[in-house]
Formats: C-alpha cells, structure tokens, sequence
C-alpha cells in the first residue's frame, strides 16, 4: 500500500500522509497459521492501558483530593451523569463497561495527538471489533431481559398498517448498521484529521521559510481542533453505547 | 478515459460530502446562537448536546471522505 501511494497520490508531496497508519511487527509471533505479532498497534494501546492505570490508580486515595484523583474523579463523575440521563437506574451494573470504553478510546485518541506516535484508533479493525462487542452485548441483552419481546422494537407504536411493513424494512436495516456506523464515525475522524495534519505539514516544508507560516499557523489552531475532536469522538461513542444500551434496557414501546 | 485519471476525478466527487458537512455544522451552531440569544439561561445546559450534534453532523462528512480514500488506496 505505501509504495502504491508513493507512486500513484504522492503527486509531488514531500510526505507521504498514509505513512503514519502503517502496522509493523514489533516481536514477530507465529501461533500456528496466525500472526499474533507484537505490533505497534499493540505497543500503543499497552501504552495507552498504562497512562489510564497511572491517572486512575496511582497517587493517594485522600477526601480531599490531589491534581490526579481530581482527574479520575472528574471523568468518574462525567460517565456516571452520562449513564443516570440517558440510561437510568437500570444501566448502573454496565457503568464499569461504558467507563472503560471510554477511557480506553480517549487515552488511545489523546496518545494519537503526541508526535510520531501511532493512533490505534485510526484503524477500522479496532473501532469495528470494540463496536461490533457493543452490538451483539446488547442485543443478547435485550433479548435476556425482554425475550421474543424485544422484536417489538422493530415496530414503531401508533402506524397505520399499510405503512408498517416499509416501517420494519427500515427499523431493521438501521438496527444492523449500528456497528458500522458507530466504527466509521470513530475511525473516519481519527484517520482524516491526521491525515489533514500531514499534508498541511508537508505545505510548510514545500513553501519553505517564506510561505510557510501561514500551514503553520492553520496548523496549530487544526491541532487544537484535534484534541477537541479526540474527546469528543470518544464522547460520542460512549453516548451512543448508553443509547443503544437503553434501547434494551427500558424499551418504549 | 485512464482508470488513473477515472480514480482521481471520482476521489474529488466523493469529497463534495463535506459540503453537507458543512451546512450541518452551520446549521447546529446557528441554531444554538439564536436559541442562546433568546433564553441566555438556558444556553449551559445544551452545550454538550451542541457539541454532540457537531461531532454527528462532521461524522456524517467524513463517511464522503473515507469513501474517496478507499477509491483513492484500496482499488
């Protein structure tokens, strides 16, 4: 794929931008017919897991609480008032899933924003396995707490009966895209805003001294707007989880 | 025509996505100004819908342009 774009979209950049998303194997690991190798993509997210544990788990556990228990606090309380609007008191057992996530999807997007870093998120593999979990979790569990009820999501209450089976058509294929859509949300904005940021770049190098403030400064302020979107991409995948996970939960119709 | 030349043109169509990307954005934070303007009091309290509303509508933008990247690396 690299040398391809090198001959086919390089068009005359100093960078190649879809350099920084390859995988290599760190320590290759064959296990059987499988590569199990330990990539960078691996590398990345063990690094991600560790800077989450650091915030979370080390420092003191004091009623008055330093800057990094504040931090853990913080993003304790902000999942917790996520969960108790959108999915209630019955949504409190999943509070630890949808705290993981989201933690885990935001370290993995922040990690992405440091220089030559790798984004594990802008792969969609990973987003795709994480929503497709997502997916089947819940509907398993809407069909644990509502049995064959849980079908009747797929009938929208108060429809004339002419309309209803174009109604199910349309219920059911936007239920199936759900994993799909959640993924390429998450993916599609880590992949193209790091991708903007190295063209751009490669625009600072090719004007040179003269012209090259000017990337530089747009730069700058897109790198911010990068960090806004690394939150709020991880934001947006755990309400979309608390959504779909209140679907199952307390079903309206 | 050139598969080469068909690729690229089609790459550029795909990005016309981000127009609709484009009003979208406009039209939440619009809406948010004018709805802020009218009830000031009421304007925290929406923020993080707005900022969820503009995370979905620049989403639904970035579909376009995953699919000119694909046209562009895949085929």
């Amino acid at each position: 794929m690299a040398s391809q774009a090198d001959t086919d979209t390089g068009g005359g950049l100093a960078v190649d931008p879809m350099h920084q998303f390859e995988v290599h194997a760190l320590v290759p690991i064959k296990l059987g017919g499988l590569d199990a190798s330990f990539t960078n993509a691996s590398l990345w997210m063990v690094i991600s897991a560790l800077v989450v544990a650091l915030v979370l788990m080390v420092g003191s556990k004091k009623l008055v609480p330093g800057r990094l228990q504040s931090v853990g606090e913080l993003a304790y309380e902000f999942i917790s008032n996520l969960m108790r609007d959108v999915v209630g008191e019955k949504g409190r057992p999943f509070f630890p899933f949808i705290f993981t996530l989201f933690v885990f999807i935001l370290a993995c997007n922040m990690m992405g924003m440091v220089p030559y870093s790798f984004t594990v998120t802008s792969h969609i593999i990973i987003t795709f396995a994480m929503a497709l979990s997502v997916f089947i979790g819940v509907t398993v569990l809407g069909f644990i707490q509502h049995g064959v009820g849980y079908l009747k999501l797929f009938v929208p209450s108060g429809i004339p009966m002419v309309m209803l089976p174009l109604l199910v058509v349309i219920e059911v294929i936007s239920y199936l895209t759900r994993p799909v859509s959640l993924s390429v949300r998450l993916f599609a904005n880590m992949m193209a805003g790091h991708t903007m940021l190295k063209v751009f770049a490669g625009f600072v190098v090719a004007l040179g001294v003269l012209g090259g403030w000017m990337p530089l400064a747009f730069m700058v302020a897109f790198t911010g707007l990068e960090i806004l979107v690394a939150f709020l991409q991880a934001y947006v995948f755990a309400v979309l989880t608390c959504i779909y996970l209140n679907d199952a939960l307390n079903m309206h119709h | 025509m050139e598969a080469e030349a068909a690729k690229l043109i089609g790459a550029g169509i795909a990005c016309i996505a981000l127009a609709g990307a484009g009003v979208g954005i406009g039209q939440i934070f619009g809406s948010y100004l004018s709805g802020a303007l009218r009830n000031p009091a009421a304007a925290g309290g929406q923020f993080a819908n707005l900022l969820l509303g503009f995370a979905l509508a620049e989403a639904t933008g970035l579909f376009g342009l995953v699919m000119a990247f694909i046209i562009l690396f895949v085929f």
